[in-house]
């Protein structure tokens, strides 16, 4: 009998092996693979193996973290969506619309500090929620796979910001490719302790978001009800719940937490509107941490996490002469690994089984 | 006479239960053997070790008097152990040959399957055991019993002698039943040898020449089928006297709360499945609604509660019109709703039995309070509903609901929708699935309702549970009302000829 394993026995497991693949890989190209962990290490904790007398360079830890807000909230929507019985594949979109509203209240609207930035990360949660009433309200009413509309609204932001951007807002006349600064007023602050890094107070509007999710969906009744309809969407019908709002709302409230995530990058990373030629994946990324942390709160911040640590130790790979796509193959092989599941947990049981067996031999 | 299959002394131990113990079950060959038991008496355990999927801690398995091990289900194929299960395993979007053919295909010269040669010997299996199928229609398009057929075939195919079916009555309909029962004779004629896991005495008797039963995991004893009377059986499985007569005092009927009138209703097909359907049912009463299994029970119980559009006429709840509310509205108007299909609609199988118990009410006080769900106050409210309505689970009431027995399922469906007291209850096949200690229960429970003044409609496919149970019976044809009679005028057999359409009958004082 195949015996449940637990989302977290499962995801670690993953990571383990994903790890090992990239070891293996680089072993298998002529490559010092023990160069993964010395990168991992630096970091995640700023302290090179290499070079122990350099101590402990705050930057890399602030860094990584830094790279992990957007994905962290992108996740949250996946596993908000996913939770409702929904696959959000429209996070660029969202993300982008995220960014429009943030650009528009930063510049066009003038509001003292703090309150400035706040509403423009308000706005960023609207904007998001809007983009994403369509593919919920179409599946819902009319029965239309999210996904389709989804991936269509994501190309036609791509496109809405060009126009509007640059019909709409004060280009860069310089680069001619995006907006001006955004006023001093809009800011994120800089924690970045006296190191070069961009780390700032949005990690804490992130661990909010964070909070939210979880309480929203395991402590309040309107979480109840979107679980139910998750799980069976018949059922929950049956017992009398409104299954066609949940499924509107819950994908609002998805595009809301990736709208924040446009909010919080442009503030925090960039200072000014972008004119977007390509998607920044951040959408994407959040399917796979989503997948990898189990759909709930704290699984989704610490695989957003474990991505963040993985997209932020790319350049300490070239510096050690590890091709930057180990990046991408190790968190590749993670998803693979979370996705065949059940392999893993029959794996598992035979492990387990055997084990019993000596145990059993040995008793006897 | 020799053993087909022996199992010797089997004890299985699980951490903290004991699950069988010192359980002997010797079946002969060419016999049906019944194993009957409760939900938890330990005939599954039984069967699993039989099967390989659990080892047993102590004891000895022969098969055709040579002592075996089934490590793996493997084994048991290759032992020519095969098993139909309760809940089929069938790919819906494949053909029957191609199901029955699945994993054992026959190849051509080319390692492509040879589908020509696979269809004949599908006939050709069909026609020497008289299971009649239709090679080449899909799953999804057959009835239940022809999938049941599906079933037999599969393990014919490979070769099986020994066949083990789990609990093959609980989705057919009576007349699928009686088919069954020939069909199993049909396969003893022919050399095979039967085990059948049932707790429907009347099954047993019908089919099988012995019967082991079990109880609490202890084997209670081997009997002989034909000198032994169901009350006896039903004693043996429960360990005491079974009533199955309910005490029913007569009805003293008061105003009229769920008031049908002059109801249409379309089927999934478009067509019509209810038509002109009027039906009143006063509180303090039981209706039973007898029919045929498709003959507009499920459309007709979907109208009354919501759950589907009515094309035209009122559905009233004490007084006020509810035709075409939501759900949510007839909940409000004092509604409950035991749904015909436990998996689909009764439960959310991924939620714990705990969460499961509050579906209708989590948002209501004490259950939540501005919005947020009070944990406490649901635990006290399940571990309520379990005590008193027998609920049995693994892990209390944080068990995953998925993981619980089907009839454990049905009564904590029972015990939802009965607790909140509702004055208008839709009662759709109650007992389905159930073993007969708790039937009683739930059979009782109904009873309890209509004493305290509700206004039962209890639609159900088994004949013996409305003749025990209803003060009045409607009968459904087609999807018209062919007859109201009171219960006390009655004979099953003019029900039957209702039921078929031979008969229109409406007693005076029925028509209220």
């Amino acid at each position: 009998m195949t015996r449940k394993h637990s989302a977290l026995t499962i995801s670690i497991i993953a990571v383990i092996m994903g790890v090992l693949i990239g070891c293996l890989i680089l072993a298998v190209t002529g490559r010092n693979p023990l160069n993964i962990f010395v990168a991992l290490i630096r970091s995640l904790t700023g302290f090179s193996i290499n070079r122990p007398d350099r101590g402990i360079n705050l930057m890399y830890p602030l860094n990584w973290l830094l790279s992990s807000m957007p994905i962290i909230l992108t996740g949250l929507s996946v596993a908000f969506a996913y939770r409702t019985g929904l696959f959000n594949i429209g996070g660029e979109g969202q993300f982008i619309a995220g960014c429009i509203a943030c650009s528009f209240v930063a510049l066009m609207v003038d509001l003292p500090p703090v309150v400035h930035t706040l509403a423009c990360i308000v706005a960023a949660a609207l904007a998001g929620a809007i983009w994403a009433f369509l593919p919920g309200f179409l599946k819902a009413y009319r029965n239309i796979n999210e996904v389709v509309i989804c991936v269509m609204l994501n190309y036609t932001a791509l496109y809405f910001n060009d126009w509007f951007t640059r019909t709409f807002f004060p280009i860069d006349t310089f680069t001619l490719a995006r907006t001006i600064d955004y006023p001093e007023s809009v800011s994120l602050g800089n924690l970045g302790f006296g190191t070069a890094s961009q780390f700032n107070w949005g990690f804490v509007i992130v661990l909010i978001c964070v909070a939210v999710f979880w309480f929203v969906m395991e402590k309040t009744t309107f979480g109840y009800s979107l679980r139910a309809t998750g799980f069976n969407s018949e059922g929950s019908r049956y017992a009398g719940m409104k299954n066609r709002r949940n499924t509107v709302l819950s994908m609002m409230i998805a595009g809301a937490f990736t709208g924040i995530a446009g909010a919080i990058v442009l503030i925090g990373n960039y200072g000014y509107g972008r004119i977007f030629t390509s998607f920044d994946n951040f959408g994407f990324d959040g399917i796979s941490v989503a997948l990898v942390g189990g759909s709930n709160a704290l699984g989704v911040l610490a695989s957003g996490l474990l991505f963040g640590l993985m997209a932020a130790s790319e350049t300490q790979f070239q510096i050690l002469g590890i091709p930057s796509e180990i990046s991408d193959l190790i968190q590749a092989a993670i998803i693979i690994f979370v996705a065949i599941q059940y392999g893993v947990s029959l794996v598992l049981d035979l492990i387990s089984n055997n084990i019993m067996k000596k145990k059993v031999k040995e008793a006897a | 006479m020799a053993y087909a299959i022996e199992m010797l002394h089997i004890t299985k131990d699980f951490p903290g239960i004991r699950a069988n113990d010192d359980i002997t079950l010797q079946v002969e060959e060419n016999t049906v053997h019944a194993l009957l038991g409760e939900n938890g008496a330990g005939k599954s355990t039984l069967m699993s070790i039989l099967f390989g999927l659990y080892q047993p801690t102590s004891g000895v398995i022969k098969v055709n008097g040579k002592e075996v091990k089934v490590t793996d289900p493997n084994v048991a194929n290759d032992l020519g152990i095969g098993m139909v299960h309760q809940h089929f395993k069938l790919i819906e979007c494949f053909t029957v040959t191609e199901n029955i053919i699945l994993g054992m295909e026959p190849k051509t010269g080319f390692r492509t399957v040879d589908m020509k040669k696979a269809r004949n010997k599908v006939i050709e299996l069909s026609k020497k055991y008289g299971l009649q199928v239709d090679p080449d229609a899909k799953i999804s398009d057959i009835t239940v019993g022809m999938q049941q057929r599906v079933e037999i075939l599969k393990m014919l195919y490979r070769n099986a002698n020994i066949l083990i079916f789990d609990e093959p009555t609980a989705v057919l309909t009576p007349q699928e039943i009686t088919e069954l029962m020939s069909i199993m004779k049909n396969l003893v004629k022919e050399g095979k040898t039967i085990l059948l896991i049932t707790h429907k005495l009347k099954e047993i008797k019908a089919a099988a020449q012995k019967c082991t039963v079990l109880r609490k995991g202890k084997c209670v004893g081997t009997i002989d089928v034909a000198s032994t009377s169901e009350e006896q059986m039903a004693e043996m499985m429960v360990g005491r006297v079974v009533s199955f007569m309910v005490d029913r005092p007569e009805a003293k009927p008061k105003e009229v709360c769920l008031d049908i009138e002059k109801l249409n209703v379309k089927g999934s097909k478009g067509t019509l499945a209810v038509k002109d359907f009027s039906l009143k049912v006063r509180a303090g009463e039981i209706v039973g609604l007898a029919g045929i299994d498709g003959n507009g029970q499920t459309e007709l119980a979907y109208a009354l509660t919501g759950m589907t559009k009515v094309d035209s006429g009122t559905v009233k709840f004490s007084g006020t019109d509810v035709t075409n509310a939501s759900i949510m509205q007839h909940y409000r108007h004092d509604m409950c709703h035991v749904p015909e299909d436990r998996h689909k609609h009764g439960l959310i199988l991924d939620f714990l039995l705990k969460e499961n118990y509050v579906v209708h009410s989590y948002t209501d006080s004490p259950f939540a309070k501005n919005g947020v769900i009070q944990t406490k106050a649901i635990d006290e409210y399940a571990a309520r509903l379990s005590e008193e309505y027998d609920v049995r689970s693994g892990e209390g009431i944080n068990t995953i609901t998925r993981s619980m027995s089907g009839g454990n399922q049905q009564k904590a469906i029972i015990a939802r929708e009965f607790d909140r007291n509702s004055k208008v209850m839709i009662v759709v096949q109650p007992t389905r699935g159930l073993d007969v200690g708790a039937i009683e229960l739930v059979r009782k429970k109904i009873v309890e309702q209509r004493d305290k003044g509700a206004a039962v409609l209890l639609i159900s496919l088994e004949l013996d549970e409305i003749m025990n149970l209803s003060d009045r019976i409607a009968v459904i044809h087609n999807g018209t009302l062919s007859g109201l009679v009171m219960n006390k005028n009655v004979t099953e057999n003019e029900i039957g000829l209702m039921m078929s359409g031979g008969l229109s009958k409406f007693d005076e004082e029925a028509c209220v």
